[in-house]
């Protein structure tokens, strides 16, 4: 069948999965049945178990389905000691639900396929090695990719039950209190982990710092944990957040930054007690330079700054311009080191985030988003998952979540090189049109046609060209040629769901 | 005209292509390394080899390797690297150009 905006979704993964297609970004008030883990009960005996090997053997059996967190990015080295007695013990048809994979995690996982120790994914992402064998169709079942709010929301509904959710922490004491912001290999913000400490059958923090008992501040809970395990090292500090993140030089991606404040500053949301989101990207930091200038300018200070955070966005914290920063996750060691300075810097679950399940998330009371994108198309339908050459290169993060913002901008370049940004029809759908509603490039904006307040508004902005969002396709193509086609196979080898856990798009294999 | 000796243009910046003349005797052969090859792999071969019938070149092998290059960067590229190879840079063929 075709869903709501027009992406052929193969009938078979819609009757197999038991799938609805993409409707609406409308949510609703739905009445939800929320499921609950099984809790061994135990009466405060120390949980610490000597080796990881011992408790892989105390808790996973075949078939299970294990988690783990990405908040030490790069720097993770949990995921692969775990992964690597796994596969060395003989286990098999596992499904991986971690809340994303990163580039250190692709080759044990690429591993662990060839050898059918796992078979299922879901995650918010992949790239590199990996990403390249599942898009030439190394598991037989379509990977999950589902936003940060959406694998809350699957989590709690039970569409993901963990089984076993193997933590890393830098630090925790032998009852399992545990926090991210402390220790070697501190991360900050807990945000994701905590979904999987909440409601996984079996919880293991691995650490490489036993405080004493009672730990606080306790972001994960005794409540929560079963085992404890002692490794020499959970993580690289060096490479768990980038250093001190700096200011792009890119003119380009200034005169993008300048133009998104400008289109920020002259919107209606611009006023006392503004809330936004920027990402990690040269020009969302450079936004949020510029932005600092025109809140001081004009004596207007924000309510509240959400999602993943860095230091420029602490800085404001620290200059009262921001009255809070509402923390998933820390891009940079800046952020992190802040969390347990700062009062006003409230770590947040990623049900809270972006969870349109809930009763109310952070996201629903977003103002501003800036977002960005490998590719968005002329029905402003944005794609972060697949690369030019159609390759699995990314991760929606919380790319859907934020985009329910009142005021969603996506910045971009018209081009990469030779490969046009802004094209006819992207080639995945992550993020539906419908919930985009500014586009900025070097040369210039557009207005999704639906928000005629925001054109009335942004129209005459000096040197801020308007064009339609078919111009900017046309003036890409322009510079770079058509391209041709890219050629995929009938093989589905991965599923885009939209937050709402209905299918916005599928993912082809990649014909060579 | 005849290739004489081997010849370089271009660098292997993003943006960039870098476009090598060796002398040949079997034809045109190009053989292209790019990260767009599979959207832009034939608009490439095709302006270069009309650079290269421009300069009435028959028989030449050409290797590419692109990183990303807008068409006219390709044409500018293969012009300097034919000029170098037919030893004929002190006068350009302003015809060609």
């Amino acid at each position: 069948m075709k869903n709501k905006i027009n992406r052929n979704i193969p009938d078979e993964i819609m009757r197999e999965q038991g799938y609805t297609g993409f409707d609406s970004v409308e949510f609703g008030n739905p009445d939800i049945q929320r499921v609950a883990p099984k809790v061994t009960a135990t009466t405060g005996n120390s949980k610490v178990v000597a080796s990881l090997a011992e408790v892989i053997e105390k808790t996973l059996h075949n078939g299970m389905t294990i988690s783990f967190h990405h908040h030490f990015r790069e720097g993770d080295y949990v995921f692969n000691q775990v992964m690597r007695l796994i596969i060395d013990n003989g286990y098999q048809n596992l499904t991986l639900a971690p809340s994303s994979l990163t580039n250190v995690m692709n080759d044990i996982v690429v591993e662990a396929i060839d050898k059918g120790v796992v078979t299922n994914i879901t995650s918010s992402g992949m790239r590199g090695s990996l990403g390249d064998a599942v898009s030439h169709g190394a598991l037989a079942n379509p990977v999950i990719f589902r936003s940060h709010g959406n694998r809350a929301r699957a989590i709690e509904t039970g569409a993901i039950k963990i089984d076993v959710a193997f933590l890393g922490v830098p630090n925790a004491d032998e009852m399992g209190n545990a926090n991210g912001m402390d220790g070697k290999a501190a991360f900050g913000s807990l945000g994701y982990a905590l979904m999987d400490a909440q409601y996984a059958d079996k919880v293991v923090l691995i650490t490489d710092s036993i405080k004493p008992y009672p730990n606080t501040p306790a972001s994960i809970k005794q409540t929560q944990v079963d085992y404890v395990v002692e490794i020499d090292a959970v993580g690289n500090p060096d490479k768990i957040g980038s250093g001190a993140t700096r200011f792009t030089k890119d003119p380009k991606e200034l005169k993008i930054a300048k133009t998104v404040n400008d289109v920020i500053i002259n919107s209606p949301y611009f006023k006392d007690g503004f809330s936004f989101q920027t990402g990690s990207g040269g020009a969302a930091l450079a936004v949020t330079r510029f932005l600092r200038q025109a809140m001081l300018d004009k004596h207007i200070k924000a309510s509240f700054a959400l999602g993943g955070i860095t230091k420029p966005t602490i800085d404001l914290l620290e200059e009262g311009l921001v009255a809070k920063v509402m923390d998933v996750q820390d891009f940079d060691k800046g952020a992190a080191e802040s969390m347990h300075l700062n009062k006003n810097q409230q770590e947040i679950d990623a049900s809270w985030y972006a969870d349109p399940a809930n009763k109310g998330a952070m996201v629903d009371k977003l103002d501003v988003a800036i977002l960005s994108a490998l590719e968005l198309d002329t029905k402003f339908n944005v794609n972060v998952m697949s690369g030019s050459d159609g390759v699995i290169r990314g991760a929606i993060g919380g790319h859907q979540d934020a985009a329910t913002a009142k005021l969603t901008i996506i910045s971009a370049p018209l081009v990469r090189g030779r490969i046009a940004t802004i094209v006819n029809d992207v080639t995945t759908v992550v993020t539906p049109g419908d919930s985009v509603d500014v586009v900025v490039t070097e040369v210039g904006i557009a207005i999704n046609p639906k928000r005629q307040d925001l054109m009335t508004a942004l129209r005459d902005l000096p040197g801020v060209p308007v064009y339609t969002i078919e111009e900017l396709q046309q003036m890409a193509v322009q510079k770079v040629g058509t391209a041709k086609p890219l050629e995929f196979t009938d093989k589905v080898v991965a599923l885009i769901e939209y937050r709402d856990g209905s299918l916005i798009d599928v993912i082809h294999e990649v014909k060579d | 005209m005849e290739i004489k000796k081997s010849a370089l243009a271009g660098t292997l910046e993003s943006s960039d292509v870098q476009i090598l003349l060796s002398p040949a005797t079997d034809g045109i052969t190009i053989d292209l390394q790019s990260d767009v090859k599979k959207q832009f792999g034939d608009q490439i071969e095709e302006t270069i080899k009309k650079v290269l019938l421009s300069y009435k070149i028959e028989n030449v092998h050409v290797k590419v390797v692109d990183k990303g290059a807008l068409d006219m960067v390709i044409k500018a590229r293969t012009i300097t690297a034919v000029q170098r190879a037919l030893d004929i840079v002190d006068e350009p063929q302003w015809e060609v150009l």
